[in-house]
C-alpha cells in the first residue's frame, strides 16, 4: 500500500515519466529488429566440409560423416579443392583439347575415386589394395559407395572452380552426380557461416 | 517392460558396419507412420552408442534395447 502511494508521488513529481514510455517502445522496437536480424544469422542445422585430401582413408571419413550427418537429419555441403578435385573424376570419360601441363596432371593424378590410395602404409599400393580387400571382408563401404549414397541422400557437392582450372581438368570429365556444382570460396563461405558444423579435411 | 512391444516393421541390419546402421534407420523410420514402431536388428557394438544418439536427435524414441549373444535389437517408436 504504501509502495503505491510512493509510486503514484514519484509520476506526481516527475511528469516526464510519461515521455520515458515512449521512449522505451521505441528501444523495444529497436530491439525486436535487432532480433530478427540477429535470428537470420542464426546457424542452421547444417554440416559443412573442405575435402583437401586426396587420400582414400581421408576422402572415406568425410563421406561417412557426411551421410551419418544427413542420417541424424543434417543438410550436408562439401567442397572438394585441390588434391579432393581429381577424386570426382569419372574414369571412363575421357576429353581431348588439354595442354601439355593439364594432359600431365590428368595422367599424375588419380582418375576417380578407384585410383586413390592411403595416406599411410601405401607401400607402392600393396597396402592400399589390402585395405580394400579387408574392407571388402568386413563390409566397410568403398568410396565409390559411399558416393552413390552419398547422391541418393542428397549430400551436395561443389568442386573449386581454381582447382579444376589450375589442373586443367574440364567439367565434363567429372562424374555424374546429381548435386554437383562449380564454385569459388565465397560460396562455400557463405554455406559454412551458417553452418553448425565445418570442417577441413 | 513387461507387454510386449508392437512391432511394425524389422530391419535386418546385421553385419553392417558404421554408419550404415544409423543411414538406414534413419531413412527406414520415415517408412512407418508416426506413433508406429520398428524393430532394427544390428551386430554393430558402435550401435549401441550410436542409436540413442541418432533417436535424441532425431526426436524418435528408443523403446527398448535387447542384447542376445551378438545380435542387438533396437525398438524404436517414430515420434518425428
Amino acid at each position: 500500500m504504501k509502495e503505491s502511494i510512493a509510486k503514484k508521488q514519484d509520476v506526481a513529481e516527475h511528469p516526464e515519466a510519461d515521455v520515458n514510455i515512449v521512449d522505451l517502445e521505441k528501444h523495444v522496437s529497436e530491439l525486436k529488429e535487432k532480433v530478427e536480424v540477429l535470428s537470420k544469422g542464426k546457424a542452421e542445422n547444417k554440416l559443412s566440409m573442405i575435402v583437401f585430401s586426396g587420400d582414400m582413408d581421408k576422402v572415406l571419413a568425410s563421406l561417412v560423416l557426411a551421410t551419418g550427418a544427413v542420417a541424424m537429419g543434417m543438410d550436408v555441403v562439401m567442397f572438394f579443392t585441390f588434391w579432393g578435385t581429381p577424386i570426382l573424376r569419372d574414369k571412363n570419360k575421357k576429353v581431348g583439347g588439354k595442354d601439355l601441363m593439364g594432359k600431365m596432371f590428368g595422367a599424375m593424378l588419380p582418375k576417380g575415386a578407384c585410383e586413390m590410395k592411403l595416406s599411410k602404409m601405401n607401400m607402392g599400393g600393396m597396402g592400399t589394395a589390402m585395405m580394400k580387400s579387408l574392407m571388402k571382408k568386413k563390409n566397410v563401404a568403398s568410396v565409390e559407395e559411399m558416393l552413390g549414397l552419398a547422391a541418393e541422400l542428397g549430400v551436395r557437392m561443389y568442386v573449386c572452380e581454381m582447382s579444376m582450372d589450375l589442373m586443367g581438368f574440364k567439367r565434363e570429365e567429372m562424374i555424374d552426380y546429381p548435386n554437383l556444382s562449380f564454385c569459388g570460396v565465397a560460396k562455400f563461405l557463405e554455406e559454412a557461416q551458417n553452418s553448425k558444423i565445418q570442417l577441413f579435411i | 517392460m513387461s507387454e510386449e512391444i508392437k512391432v511394425d516393421k524389422v530391419m535386418d541390419l546385421k553385419g553392417l558396419p558404421c554408419p550404415m546402421p544409423v543411414v538406414k534407420v534413419s531413412k527406414g523410420i520415415k517408412e512407418v507412420e508416426i506413433g508406429q514402431v520398428i524393430e532394427a536388428q544390428t551386430t554393430d557394438p558402435g550401435s549401441l552408442t550410436d542409436f540413442p544418439a541418432w533417436a535424441r536427435t532425431s526426436g524418435n524414441e528408443i523403446l527398448k534395447t535387447d542384447q542376445d549373444g551378438g545380435i542387438i535389437r533396437f525398438y524404436i517408436k517414430r515420434n518425428a
